[in-house]
């Protein structure tokens, strides 16, 4: 009796010390199991899809038969970089890119500079700016298509009341670039300028009081302060708005369709087309993966950047 | 400068700021004209500026040119459940970031963050190939599950989370409260401002997503909004603008009311990013 008794005694103690070494153990590995499911999240839907595209675009195969798939090497890549329209396609995200970006970039700035003021009427005209920035791309992209109607848009019939005749828009393979690249500084503008204007306020105020008592110029204050103090800002912008403008797709799929003969055609624009329409999967993975380089360094740029204003804080 | 000319540069300021206000307005503004108008009076030239008489009929023919209720419910679905599962995942990874020291902490958020800067249009065509493997295409759980755990609202709970003093933490330690609960009922109601944020956020920007519902989904039934109502172009012959711009109000609209309540919110919201 008693030495049953022990027993379980012993066997309750054991159990007691099993279950200690449970909990310590969990506890020990309370913080990865918080941010296991995050993880897991993250790698299969962003990191394990980056080594699968890259994976893919070794690979002939289609949407139509995943099973089917034959190793081609870099055939994909050697194909597609001879391909004339894929060069037209480079070089329209190449040249919508730097017109968005360059153009937005300008124009925001001299908002900002212009809005950054207390009085109420400059709060509203900075939220009339920013407004288009929360309105989902398909209604803008429907929208500025009406406006750009060659026959019945708003833009023609104003260019028409000042004397001025119309414009083609979208309908020439001359404009329709630069079109889109209007719609996208429409309604990227908001949101730089927004930045920019936090990015000023940062600037102490008694540097500029340094500055008025030198009589300096304004245009001296301007280029000799002003810019060299925006610039964590300015670099910042420059680029997340390069990696926004190489991703362009809404106004493209909804206005044009990458034409009129492929003058508007970009680089995901071209990935959906030969993904899902021509069911190419090779040329499709293989733009997905020029399209991942260029992103990827840009994303390098930022973290770094970033990395830096974590630690500042 | 003297007092006239000051008085001179005031005027030209405000035309100025009347016009870059109208530049960025009017087109809405012109969205809401045509959705009102006639047929007859949207093909007018020149355009005229206010509807001669309000035809709400333009709504009716685009609200019944597609199943526009299971689009806006999909929507819904979508918006909320992505934002739920987000909250569920993100708020225990940014409690661990934000408060435990371990082995690979700064390794494993600089990971996440990575998935942050990724845009999901660079991998779509991957992950389609995945969730075609695992037969989820062309329901409402290719639309949710790629977006469940948000780098951004992991990194905006965390910053919230560092916030709080370690004295709140130490006398809910004291009180023998499991740290599971502390961090659902001390730290949860502590980030609030920031909750609602990131919701905001959130919601707007599933609720507006056109690219990933179009390369998804395939069936009037699992389709969102943004679909319905770019299809009005197709539906109505391409040319009634009158129909499409009334489309285009459905979705518009709710945005820019709760912009209007809640502009602060908002663009601090979108533009937290950049800090």
């Amino acid at each position: 009796m008693q030495k049953a008794m022990a027993a379980s005694d012993g066997m309750l103690l054991q159990k007691q010390a099993r279950r200690g070494h449970l909990q310590v153990w969990l506890e020990r590995m309370r913080p990865y199991l918080y941010i296991a499911p995050a993880l897991t999240f993250f790698f299969l839907f962003f990191l394990f899809p980056i080594g699968y595209v890259i994976y893919l675009s070794f690979f002939d195969w289609s949407l139509l038969n995943l099973e089917e798939m034959d190793w081609v090497g870099l055939d994909n890549f050697k194909e597609l970089l001879a391909e004339s329209d894929f060069h037209q396609v480079l070089g329209n995200s190449f040249v919508y890119t730097v017109s968005t970006v360059f153009l937005g970039i300008l124009i925001s700035f001299f908002l900002a500079l212009w809005l950054n003021r207390s009085a109420r009427v400059y709060g509203i005209i900075q939220a009339a700016v920013f407004s288009p920035h929360i309105i989902s791309l398909v209604s803008i992209a429907m929208l500025w298509m009406w406006l750009m109607d060659p026959q019945y848009g708003l833009l023609n019939a104003l260019l028409e009341m000042v004397g001025l005749p119309g414009y083609t828009w979208l309908a020439d393979p001359k404009s329709s670039l630069m079109s889109l690249v209007l719609v996208s500084i429409w309604k990227g503008v908001g949101y730089n300028t927004i930045v920019f204007i936090a990015g000023l306020q940062s600037i102490p105020k008694d540097i500029y009081e340094a500055a008025e008592l030198d009589h300096s110029p304004w245009w001296r204050t301007l280029t000799r302060l002003t810019i060299p103090m925006l610039s964590p800002t300015l670099f910042f912008l420059l680029v997340i708005n390069t990696v926004s403008s190489f991703q362009v797709f809404d106004t493209i799929y909804v206005m044009t369709q990458g034409g009129p003969i492929n003058s508007t055609n970009m680089l995901v624009f071209y990935i959906y087309e030969q993904g899902m329409d021509f069911y190419n999967g090779g040329a499709a993975s293989a733009a997905s993966v020029i399209l991942l380089v260029v992103v990827g360094i840009l994303t390098l740029l930022h973290f770094r950047l970033m990395g830096k204003r974590v630690h500042y804080q | 400068m003297g007092l006239v000319g000051r008085r001179a540069w005031k005027t030209i300021e405000s035309i100025l700021l009347f016009g870059v206000g109208l530049v960025f307005v009017f087109p809405f503004l012109w969205m809401f004209i045509t959705a009102f108008k006639t047929m007859p009076e949207v093909y007018q030239f020149p355009p005229s500026w206010w509807p001669e008489s309000w035809q709400f009929n333009n709504f009716r023919i685009a609200w019944s040119s597609g199943p526009f209720l299971t689009y806006v419910w999909n929507s819904l679905v979508v918006a909320l459940g992505t934002l739920i599962l987000q909250f569920l995942i993100g708020v225990p990874a940014a409690y661990s970031f934000a408060r435990y020291r371990f082995k690979g902490r700064n390794m494993l958020f600089g990971l996440s963050l990575i998935a942050l800067m990724i845009p999901s249009q660079v991998i779509f065509l991957p992950v389609y190939v995945q969730l075609s493997h695992w037969g989820l295409v062309d329901t409402l759980w290719a639309l949710i599950l790629p977006f469940g755990a948000s780098a951004f609202g992991i990194f905006l709970l965390r910053q919230a989370f560092m916030q709080v003093p370690d004295e709140v933490i130490e006398a809910a330690r004291l009180d023998n409260a499991s740290e599971w609960k502390i961090m659902w009922t001390i730290m949860v109601p502590l980030a609030k401002p920031v909750l609602v944020t990131f919701g905001l956020f959130s919601f707007i920007y599933h609720w507006n997503d056109y690219f990933w519902p179009l390369i998804m989904t395939n069936s009037d039934t699992v389709r969102t909004l943004p679909i319905g109502i770019s299809m009005l172009k197709a539906a109505e012959g391409g040319k009634q603008w009158n129909v499409i711009m009334a489309g285009n109000m459905i979705l518009v609209f709710p945005i820019l009311v709760v912009f209007f309540f809640a502009q602060r919110h908002i663009i601090n919201a979108f533009v937290y990013q950049s800090k």
